[in-house]
């Protein structure tokens, strides 16, 4: 499956413009409660991915979450809020997707729709599916 | 006639291996407590059905067109490992056979029926709903 997934990814890769963007490395997610209950259905997606704005919004509609319910206890949510807000990144505040960032369009710009409707990846957001370490926060190339 | 005979002797010992492994205390509790529930809601209530589990497993339901059955991110096989049908992240099977650690933790098997029935049956799961779903998993 990973091989499969790695050649098209590599031809991608090779036709992205040399030196474009630096690496990035944002580490795992380090507070327990986040890596639990926001990583039951997708990763838990670190806190740097958004900005502060965006982080809130999304912990204020928990109830109706992307068309799914992921309420959490009160108590529960606030302590996640802080932990994503008190680590979060830059961008458009207004946008409550990382994949539809100006960063991150702009990052994959070069990958086919065809590819992103591959039915292991399914979604801009599986990111798991070709950034084998995004668990661990790494999604530069190697 | 001897060579059979031990592999059928090996094979008990083998086979009541596996039965103790899947089997956990924690998991006994949780059914426990579904089924006092189950009586409580009816008194006619006379246990769990894995028929009446696999039904609500495999769907399909109206409630909501994207996931139209438990099938739909744990699979129509719950001893494979399923995908989220929306997110694409892998799911450990939940068949117990294949996922001993299954239903062990009571708070998260009762927040994922909260969430996963309201989703996908647009109701609550009843007590005695979530039982036939379990002993359908744990028959698997
Ligand atoms: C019940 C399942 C579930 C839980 C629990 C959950 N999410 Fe999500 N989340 C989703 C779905 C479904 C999507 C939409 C995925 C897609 O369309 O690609 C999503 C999308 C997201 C996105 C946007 C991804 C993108 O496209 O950029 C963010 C950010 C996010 N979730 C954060 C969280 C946080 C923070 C938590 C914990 C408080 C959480 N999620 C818990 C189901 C869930
Ligand atoms: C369809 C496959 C695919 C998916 C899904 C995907 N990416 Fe990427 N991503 C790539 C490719 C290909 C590149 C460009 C090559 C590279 O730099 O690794 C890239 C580049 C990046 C970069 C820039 C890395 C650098 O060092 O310049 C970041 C950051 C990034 N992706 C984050 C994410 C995040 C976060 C997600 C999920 C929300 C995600 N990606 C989902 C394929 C994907
Ligand atoms: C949209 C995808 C999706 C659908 C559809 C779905 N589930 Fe789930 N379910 C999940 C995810 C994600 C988890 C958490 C990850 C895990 O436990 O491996 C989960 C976990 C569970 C658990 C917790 C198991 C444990 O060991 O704690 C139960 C119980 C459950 N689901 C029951 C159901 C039932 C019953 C249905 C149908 C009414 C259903 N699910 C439909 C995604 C789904």
């Amino acid at each position: 499956m990973r091989g499969l997934l790695l050649i098209p990814l590599l031809a991608i890769t090779w036709a992205m413009p040399a030196g474009a963007e630096g690496d990035v490395e944002l580490g795992p997610v380090t507070h327990a409660a986040t890596r639990k209950e926001c990583g039951a259905c997708h990763m838990a997606f670190q806190p740097g991915l958004l900005p502060a704005a965006s982080w809130r919004q999304i912990m204020s509609g928990l109830a109706r979450h992307f068309g799914e319910d992921a309420s959490l206890e009160p108590a529960k949510a606030a302590d996640i809020e802080q932990y994503l807000v008190g680590h979060a990144g830059q961008g458009d505040g207004a946008v409550l997707r990382i994949t539809e960032q100006r960063w991150f369009l702009r990052e994959h710009r070069h990958i086919a729709t065809t590819i992103w409707a591959r039915p292991d990846i399914k979604t801009r957001s599986n990111c798991a599916a070709c950034h084998p370490a995004a668990e661990r926060g790494v999604f530069e190339d190697d | 006639m001897r060579p059979g005979l031990l592999l059928l002797l090996g094979l008990l010992v083998l086979s009541q291996g596996a039965r103790a492994a899947a089997q956990d205390p924690r998991r006994d509790g949780i059914l426990a407590d579904y089924a006092a529930a189950a009586r409580a809601d009816d008194p006619a209530f006379a246990g769990f059905s894995a028929e009446r589990g696999r039904a609500i497993y495999l769907g399909p339901h109206q409630a909501n067109a994207d996931f139209p059955a438990c099938a739909t991110c744990h699979t129509d096989d719950p001893r494979r490992t399923g995908q989220h049908a929306k997110t694409g992240r892998p799911i450990e099977p939940m068949a117990v056979s294949a996922n001993p650690a299954r239903f062990t933790d009571a708070a998260a098997v009762e927040k994922r029926f909260g969430r996963d029935c309201r989703s996908i049956l647009g109701r609550v799961c009843t007590a005695r709903d979530k039982g036939d779903v379990l002993t359908f998993l744990i028959s698997q």
